[in-house]
């Protein structure tokens, strides 16, 4: 564990060693208030919620967290520092982790510095905090998501370009795989019990649950073997890759 | 049964790498042939070989960064394959280009390492102000390492490596882009550690197999094209033992080039008039000492103007070209 907790360490501080971490966190502050008062229509609305502001961040997620994930991996491999790190006694397991978790916390501390909107709405109003709280875990769990999605597909190349757009479009297929526009891929040939799967696993349909203040266990779970199972694919591509 | 146990263990505490039929392929092109060979505590093994010889696959395969197709490498007794973890405890690796993270400062990825490393308290304190003072990293610690000089970059990666002080050193090309006073400070390094580990270093510029290696292994094309000291290596070159004449003056060039020719343990004669050198190349299987007395007797009893008279080892740079150029195609 503890070498997790260094390789954690290490690829936090790293983002905030570069301009990364500070361009990132100001773009996507600024995104977020934009979305959520022009877009969103926070105050038109007149509602004493945060829909306004949630609603956008699996849009808002599908081009930045690839952004921070496509580096993940890419980078290492294209500086041939994933050499050095792949030789030091630790396991591909505790090195996907490590950077993973520390990629997530980045996401995290970007989410936590929206805290402002939670104020406004607080001094506006009278909103259901709780709520508030389930839509913020969340938005966290699905940004984890996106996140893990991101790591595994930057481990397939050393082209951060490549890692960045082939994740926004897996990402995007998992943003939409309840509707049409994915399901239709599918619907001409493939069995109703495959559509359905496939239907299961839109990111909309399980945030929109959280995002109401509903923590569903089910949704909880989706997105815990999401995260889980690109993890593992992380590995076995590192591995895979490593032996080449 | 017991005394054969004993020395069984025994063996293995010596044997500090043991590769066996080593193989790696891409595609159809086979870049490390069957590679087998053992080396012990104390050696500084080197390993040359042209570019594209195999040199680095074998060592990212010794240190378990590539997987074999076929064969098994092991360290201190650890099969990489099975043990990784074990194995690469007692390893240190400095890869091909020395690459570190750009961003970190060489005190703060020295830290990460002795993290991973698992160094704690009073020996990783010692351990970290050891390898800065070794490598004279103090100056600059706290600068962020892509804004170092390629020598300090090489340094830093060479303290990452020896940073938990392992058995087994594996340098890829240490000393490649520094300068000649690096250069020499890391040949001391590595002669300085060498009494207790085996280092193995990959290099192409053949002084330093002279200058800190007690064995030498040249490849070509994935196989092992010749083993030995790197004396024994440049007694093979046609230059061991030769005598090298250099003239005051061109006034009897011809003469007393056609005289060391005539002598019964020269072979034959080079010469370059311009530098108003000649040299006698000894007749091979020879006596050891090859022309030499000859030739000083010969020049002693002369009245030619003979301004140094200087015996040569062998050429390393021959013998290599020679090796690896014959069997190459």
């Amino acid at each position: 564990m503890s070498i997790v907790a260094a390789l954690f360490r290490r690829e936090l501080r790293s983002y905030f060693a570069t301009p990364v971490a500070y361009v990132f966190i100001v773009i996507f502050l600024i995104l977020m208030g934009t979305f959520t008062f022009y877009l969103g229509g926070f105050y038109e609305r007149g509602q004493a919620d945060l829909s306004a502001f949630f609603n956008y961040h699996p849009w808002l997620y599908l081009f930045l967290v690839p952004a921070i994930a496509m580096r993940l991996w890419a980078e290492e491999r294209k500086t041939g520092s994933v050499e050095l790190l792949m030789t030091l006694p630790i396991t591909p397991w505790q090195a996907v982790l490590g950077k993973y978790l520390a990629a997530w916390a980045f996401t995290g501390i970007a989410l936590i510095l929206t805290f402002p909107i939670w104020v406004t709405v607080n001094y506006l109003g009278d909103p259901d905090n709780g709520a508030i709280l389930a839509a913020y875990v969340g938005s966290f769990l699905m940004a984890g998501g996106f996140l893990a999605i991101g790591a595994c597909l930057s481990a397939t190349t050393r082209n951060q370009v490549i890692a960045f757009v082939l994740t926004v479009v897996v990402c995007f297929g998992f943003l939409l795989a309840g509707f049409p526009l994915v399901l239709d891929l599918f619907s001409a040939w493939a069995p109703q019990t495959i559509v359905d799967g496939v239907a299961s696993l839109s990111f909309l349909t399980h945030f929109a649950n959280i995002s109401k203040g509903v923590i569903d266990f089910r949704d909880l779970v989706y997105f815990a073997l999401l995260i889980a199972v690109f993890l593992f694919a992380n590995t076995i591509i590192l591995q895979w890759k490593q032996a080449d | 049964m017991q005394p054969r146990t004993v020395t069984k263990t025994s063996a293995r505490v010596l044997l500090m790498i043991e590769i066996d039929g080593l193989t790696k392929r891409y595609g159809q092109h086979t870049v490390v042939d069957n590679l087998s060979f053992s080396c012990s505590a104390g050696e500084v093994l080197g390993f040359l070989g042209p570019n594209g010889a195999g040199k680095s696959t074998t060592m990212k395969m010794i240190t378990g960064f590539v997987t074999p197709n076929s064969g098994t490498a092991s360290v201190c007794g650890h099969s990489i394959g099975e043990d990784a973890l074990a194995a690469r405890q007692h390893l240190g690796y400095l890869p091909e280009g020395a690459p570190c993270y750009p961003e970190m400062t060489p005190k703060s990825f020295l830290d990460f390492i002795a993290d991973v490393r698992g160094l704690s308290g009073e020996r990783r304190k010692a351990r970290l102000d050891e390898v800065t003072e070794q490598l004279h990293l103090g100056p600059v610690l706290d600068q962020s390492i892509e804004t170092l000089s390629k020598g300090f970059k090489r340094r830093v990666g060479l303290a990452q490596a020896i940073l938990h002080d392992p058995a087994v050193l594996i340098l890829d090309e240490p000393t490649d882009g520094l300068d000649p006073n690096q250069k020499h400070e890391v040949r001391e390094l590595i002669r300085s550690m060498s009494a207790d580990k085996l280092i193995v270093i990959s290099t192409h510029i053949l002084e330093e197999v002279e200058a800190v290696c007690s064995r030498a292994i040249i490849i070509a094309s994935g196989r092992i094209l010749a083993d030995d000291t790197p004396a024994q290596l440049a007694a093979a070159s046609r230059y061991h033992n030769a005598v090298r004449l250099t003239l005051g003056d061109d006034a009897n060039f011809d003469e007393i080039r056609s005289a060391l020719g005539r002598l019964g343990s020269v072979k034959e004669t080079e010469s370059n008039r311009e530098q108003l050198s000649i040299t006698a190349i000894a007749q091979p299987g020879g006596r050891a000492v090859g022309p030499w007395r000859e030739i000083a007797e010969r020049v002693a009893a002369s009245n030619w103007n003979v301004a140094s008279l200087q015996l040569e080892g062998g050429r390393l740079d021959e013998v290599f070209r020679q090796i690896t150029k014959g069997k190459e195609a």
